[in-house]
């Protein structure tokens, strides 16, 4: 029985030796060794270069804006949600999902024609005879592409955590005398914790790594390190250099996934 | 009886057009030990949330101690509650939870230590103080639901069904638990359940409630022995609810029967109900007894055998000490005190009556 029934994993097994382990093997050979394939720490070390710590310190600036921005945008709106009754709020949710099921290329290509100097949204103003607002290719189109990109991320596991808090509970608090703001610090905010590290990590991972807001939304002025790496694979070839800075990032994630396995114990990422 | 602490005037409330409370008054006293018991549905928890402030009469008032509370939020009543499935904050540890209305109250250290080393030891808790809830057993964390309320020195405590999720050896032992509690603290207790024996047994005041009307009010000897409709003596123990016609006063007329009652004031040839409890109905020899029937079920169940015997075209349920087999010829036969003679509902289906007090 036992055997037979390991036979039904195999295509899993396949798909992730092929496209997960195997990968992962290369960028620790390809980031461990220099072209003649000696071991080096030299790709890793690279991260210290002024040009590529720049780039590292600018992402991790611009993610972290990102995910804070979010994480505002969405706390209040997942507040919200959770207290409505199932009826009303599906509509809503549907409304903030429904932006994902479009290719994400496509909602980013679309921010960039939004925001050019002569695009929809100056259009507009100078229509109104309101001034324009030039931030394509600034570090605020970035943060703005990621916001838009990644706050759903933060809306779920907030409602998730937020909906699954007893009522009862934030009536006891009420009953034994705390007001709105003593409730909600003291009940509310920390109870929905695993939610908030879950957003977190969930819009601050994939702003880090980002190459396509920055270059799109950015212009090539603003190198993120994500738009480095991306540049060593295609366009100077240098595989070792790429796969060095990428364990660099790997390293950023891993701490992250740490930081969401002891505070998420409920999961509350795991739908997505 | 001691001085009146909490008045509801005339409170209605209805959930999305559907009524669940409708004029209904209630008084409750210093020190009293009140139960609302009734079927879910009946309006017994949202009386309860109204009490805590969690829920706004549609119209009505409540009155505590000459203050009209009605439209204070819940922070600023004078009231703690105890709420179903014990809603402790899972994020501190006991201590922390007994502590948290003391802390917003800006109560010193010393005293708030103070408290909770005394809450704990009242619910026989002692040492818990760093655990966190989710360690603890049901039977145990009610209790920290009941020590975190308690501190408060509330005037009036109000319980939520609060043993609904224990099993039943637990259930008792909470019961006494809970009469030892409020008689060492000397507070009024508003308790709510769907469970008769429970109200039974710790209430000094039972109000039973139905679809949003109370029934009946008083004494849990009174609601058990003298119900005053169909309602309640069903809903209160096992009973025999049969139709009869009151001939005269202190005499009537059961299934053919004349049988001697103590009830007066029916009027003549009136037709009532009677209730008759399963344990007042006596099984003597067929010639000894009023009605004669043939037992047509036998249950053991412990403390005594539970019969059904077929007499007179209805199938009395009984409870008796003494076995009599099935198809055995017994003879009926009931005191005039256990004979609880009540008015007919209206109509069939107006089982909730609104009672006035």
């Amino acid at each position: 029985m036992t055997s037979k029934r390991k036979w039904l994993s195999a295509p899993y097994t396949l798909w992730s030796l092929v496209f997960i382990i195997i990968p992962l093997c290369m960028i620790f050979y390809y980031g461990l060794t220099d072209k003649t394939g000696a071991f080096t720490l030299e790709n890793i070390t690279a991260i210290a270069t002024a040009e590529h710590a720049r780039a590292l310190r600018l992402s991790i600036l611009l993610s972290l804006i990102s995910t804070l921005i979010c994480f505002l945008l969405a706390y209040p709106l997942a507040m919200i949600l959770a207290n409505m009754k199932v009826s009303q709020h599906s509509f809503i949710i549907l409304i903030f999902i429904l932006p994902m099921w479009m290719n994400f290329l496509l909602r980013t290509l679309a921010w960039q024609t939004l925001l050019e100097k002569s695009g929809v949204i100056n259009s507009i103003l100078t229509f109104l005879h309101l001034p324009n607002i030039n931030i394509i290719n600034t570090p605020y189109a970035i943060i703005l592409g990621m916001v838009y990109n990644f706050l759903p991320f933060m809306v779920l596991p907030l409602y998730n955590a937020l909906s699954k808090i007893d009522e009862n509970v934030v009536n006891a608090a009420r009953d034994l005398g705390a007001d709105n703001l003593h409730t909600f610090f003291r009940i509310i905010l920390p109870l929905s914790v695993p939610g908030i590290i879950s957003g977190i990590s969930m819009v601050f991972v994939p702003a880090l790594t980002t190459f396509v807001i920055s270059s799109l939304l950015g212009g090539s002025k603003i190198l993120l390190i994500g738009n480095v790496i991306d540049q060593e694979f295609t366009q100077a070839s240098n595989w070792h250099l790429g796969s060095g800075l990428s364990i660099v990032l790997m390293l950023f994630i891993i701490l992250n996934m740490i930081a969401s396995a002891v505070f998420d114990k409920e999961g509350e990422g795991s739908m997505l | 009886m001691s001085k009146e602490l909490i008045h509801l005037n005339n409170i209605s409330k209805s959930f999305d057009g559907q009524m669940v409370l409708d004029e209904l008054n209630l008084t409750i006293h210093e020190n009293e030990f009140v139960t609302l018991l009734g079927p879910s549905g009946c309006g017994k928890t949202t009386t309860l949330r109204i009490l805590g402030g969690f829920a706004t009469p549609d119209t009505g008032s409540v009155v505590f101690d000459g203050q009209d509370i009605t439209k204070l939020p819940p922070n600023l009543r004078p009231l703690n509650t105890v709420f179903q499935k014990y809603a402790l904050f899972t994020h501190m540890n006991i201590a922390e939870n007994i502590a948290f209305g003391l802390k917003i109250r800006k109560k010193s250290k010393d005293y708030i230590a103070d408290k909770i080393r005394y809450a704990l030891k009242l619910v026989n808790l002692e040492g818990y103080e760093n655990r966190m809830p989710d360690s603890l057993s049901g039977g145990q964390q009610q209790r920290i639901a009941i020590a975190r309320a308690i501190v408060n020195e509330p005037r009036v405590l109000l319980l939520d069904e609060p043993l609904g999720a224990l099993d039943l050896k637990l259930r008792q032992e909470m019961q006494y638990e809970l009469i030892r509690m409020k008689n060492e603290l000397g507070i009024t207790f508003v308790y709510v359940t769907h469970d008769q024996e429970e109200a039974l047994t710790m209430s000094d005041t039972i109000v039973v409630m139905n679809q949003g009307y109370i029934q009946q009010i008083g004494s849990p000897e009174s609601i058990y022995n003298e119900p005053e409709n169909a309602f309640v003596a069903d809903f209160i123990g096992d009973s025999n609810i049969i139709s009869a016609t009151m001939i005269e006063d202190k005499l009537v007329s059961i299934l053919g029967t004349r049988f001697a009652c103590v009830d007066t004031g029916f009027g003549h040839n009136k037709p009532v109900d009677v209730v008759i409890r399963p344990e007042d109905v006596e099984l003597v020899a067929p010639t000894e007894g009023i009605l004669t029937g043939v037992v047509s079920h036998l249950i053991f169940k412990g403390v005594h055998y539970e019969m059904e015997v077929m007499a007179g075209g209805f199938e009395w349920l009984v409870h008796s000490t003494a076995l009599h087999p099935v198809g055995e010829k017994v003879g009926i036969r009931v005191d005039p005190y256990n004979i609880q003679i009540m008015n007919k509902p209206e109509s069939e289906d107006e089982e909730a009556v609104a009672v006035d007090i």
